[in-house]
């Protein structure tokens, strides 16, 4: 089992013949996820050669939807475009959307998040590095070989830590039931409680890693959720202890404004919720053993 | 991307706020020519990108054109917080009677836009915020909708009883909101709104922050950076598509990932160092971009080691060891340099640094510590 991906996912990919989007569509494709459609305004009728498969373009969103039953679409558009490419896969019913693309303006996404809230639609993203159900299908660009199955849950607002952490869980042989990438922008679509409900509902994970950094409340309103709804033991670690106020750290969300934000807060609230947080990258598995161990012995 | 006050006004200005004369000056006998013009008093502003300018002595009244000239002098070329003067803002001198702050920004909590005033103008708005939270009143906006009339008017009658001031207040918020979303803002304040003795409402500080993601869309904004108003490795940086933070310390990171380039610089400090910098070379990094990043983080004096972290994805180590060869080859390093990489093509990197007698790590912690203790500062062995 799995949250969000899984077997059943019939992927879309939105800005196919793109640099990215041809790079990472063949990956996704050479790692099992079945890759039904592509979407490149004036290349409708073309297909696209994946190695593995030969996917079909299409003009727009609602026409692959329609022929090939996609039910996942991820999205590598270029920033000012990414917007549009969001709302047009949500109006055409697809129920989950990914979107890689960094550099999406704010105030798009001020427009967005209800757009795609009001069609029942869920969004993974923007500026993220997507999700993956290791050994079974990834959508993004997450590296598919650091990753291995298991029963582990990750969520992370970060692309290369993540991978720094989950190639850690991998070499100790604790492996995932699925990654998930949630981004590095100030507005979002899916969230760290979203993530965490959702591995609380899995049968297959039994515990979760989250990794989160400064800017914002996110942190902080998931440890009380872990406290309040949470019987699988949650790991945290938060990166940005020596992040300066007021400037932006990489991610546009990453920024301790006045005094909020601060990895300092964020340690602490997951602390009084009973969340162990990691101090260094490497202590993350010591801990989670420990955890699962404890949690073997109750 | 920060915008000076005066740019911030011309464009509240274009969108029909009313707005305190004033016109910019880089020369004393600018500041002066622009006072005797306006006849009456002025104020001489500096124009920088940081607050406190007010307790900096960044700003003076003056009564006449000799005493702006005076101030002038006295302010171009001054120091404030590490940023010189370069420019002042000559403004007519506003009789006030009271002030009020109106100010929008972005709220995660409720991912829209949210328009916020307080009777408690001239102060900083967090200081309000914190010690008298009853006095500031917040409205989340609706984007697809607008800020509505009757939502401005509710705001306005916070702060003037008077039904014509807060049909003043009103429009005054409606333009703002519009500025705002034109220019593709993430913040824009007026502080403080002045109310004269005649009762007419004036902007006489404002500051307009532009989503530097919006820029692409609005080239005339991205005209307005000043880039002799930033630290000349920040700006270098930014051409080169880096993304270059300076701190305090003297172990220089060059990681890929923002994530990770923090972990980092966290690691550094837990192992009793201090980082010199933040800096992240972005996912699909080309070798050009890694000669650039050493560039800039070796043209750091303080710098006395440098600190590769790279877990190849996208990203890869065999691009990234490219780059570093090709660096130390058109100028050898005077430091010692540490490299952790892991990830896609890694024996291909290995083999690259080989060739240039280079050695790489593979373990984050490992690398870490051995950059901290080659400093000497650090508490690992």
């Amino acid at each position: 089992m799995s949250i969000f991906i899984d077997g059943r996912t019939r992927l879309l990919v939105q800005g196919i013949t793109g640099r990215d989007g041809s790079f990472h569509t063949r990956q996704m494709a050479e790692y099992g996820t079945r890759v039904v459609a592509g979407v490149t305004p004036g290349k409708g009728g073309q297909t696209f050669d994946a190695g593995a498969v030969r996917v079909p373009i299409f003009n727009t969103v609602a026409d692959a939807a329609e022929a090939t039953g996609a039910n996942v679409s991820v999205i590598y558009v270029p920033p000012l475009f990414a917007a549009d490419a969001m709302m047009e896969a949500a109006e055409a019913g697809i129920p989950l959307v990914v979107c890689i693309t960094e550099g999406v303006p704010v105030l798009d996404m001020t427009r967005v998040y209800p757009f795609i809230r009001d069609h029942g639609a869920r969004l993974i993203g923007p500026n993220c590095p997507g999700l993956i159900t290791p050994g079974v299908c990834k959508v993004g660009i997450i590296p598919g070989r650091i990753c291995t199955p298991g029963s582990v849950g990750l969520v992370s607002r970060s692309g290369t830590l993540t991978y720094e952490v989950v190639n850690q869980l991998t070499r100790v042989g604790l492996g995932q039931t699925t990654c998930v990438g949630i981004g590095g922008d100030p507005i979002n679509g899916t969230n760290f409680i979203d993530c965490l409900a959702a591995f609380e509902a899995d049968p297959a994970t039994t515990a979760v890693v989250m990794i989160g950094e400064i800017g914002g409340t996110d942190e902080q309103d998931a440890a009380r959720f872990v406290a309040e709804r949470m019987t699988k033991p949650v790991i945290g670690f938060i990166a940005g202890r020596t992040a300066p106020p007021g400037r932006r750290m990489g991610h546009a969300g990453a920024i301790i404004s006045g005094s909020t934000g601060t990895a300092a807060e964020k340690v602490q609230a997951m602390t009084d919720a009973g969340i162990p947080v990691a101090d260094r990258p490497a202590d993350v598995v010591p801990l989670l053993r420990e955890r699962l161990d404890a949690s073997v012995r109750r | 991307m920060n915008i000076h006050e005066y740019q911030a006004k011309e464009l509240l200005r274009q969108s029909g706020i009313p707005v305190q004369p004033g016109a910019v000056a880089t020369t004393p006998a600018e500041a002066e020519a622009i006072a005797q013009q306006y006849g009456g008093a002025v104020v001489v502003k500096a124009q920088v990108h940081a607050g406190g300018r007010g307790k900096a002595g960044g700003v003076k009244l003056a009564r006449t054109p000799a005493e702006a000239r005076a101030a002038a002098e006295r302010i171009l070329g001054m120091s404030i917080k590490g940023l010189v003067v370069q420019r002042v803002l000559v403004a007519q001198a506003a009789d006030i009677a009271s002030e009020a702050y109106v100010g929008i920004i972005i709220d995660r909590a409720s991912k829209r836009p949210v328009v916020m005033v307080s009777p408690a103008g001239g102060m900083d708005i967090e200081e309000v915020a914190a010690s008298t939270p009853e006095r500031i009143r917040r409205l989340a906006v609706d984007t697809r909708y607008g800020l509505q009339s009757f939502e401005a008017m509710e705001l306005a009658f916070f702060l003037y009883p008077d039904v014509r001031q807060a049909r003043a207040a009103a429009r005054i918020l409606r333009q703002l909101y519009n500025a705002f979303m034109e220019h593709g803002a993430s913040l824009a304040e007026i502080n403080p709104l002045v109310t004269t003795p005649a009762g007419d409402l004036v902007a006489v500080d404002a500051k307009i922050s532009v989503d530097d993601n919006e820029l692409e869309r609005h080239p005339d904004l991205a005209a307005l950076r000043d880039e002799s108003a930033e630290a000349p490795s920040e700006t270098e940086a930014r051409r080169a598509n880096l993304t270059f933070i300076k701190l305090e310390g003297n172990v220089g990171c060059v990681v890929n990932g923002a994530g990770l380039a923090m972990a980092t610089m966290d690691l550094v400090k837990h192992y009793g160092g201090e980082p010199a910098n933040f800096l992240d070379i972005g996912g699909s990094s080309n070798p050009d971009k890694v000669v650039s990043a050493l560039r800039i983080i070796t043209r750091d004096r303080a710098v006395r080691v440098i600190l590769f972290n790279i877990f190849g994805g996208i990203t890869r180590t065999d691009d990234v060891a490219t780059g570093i060869v090709a660096a130390i080859r058109q100028s050898p390093l005077t430091v010692p340099i540490v490299i952790r990489l892991t990830g896609t093509n890694e024996e291909e990197a290995v083999r690259i640094l080989a060739g240039a007698g280079l050695s790489a790590m593979t373990d984050m912690d490992e690398a870490v510590r051995a950059a901290v203790s080659l400093v000497g500062a650090g508490k690992a062995a």
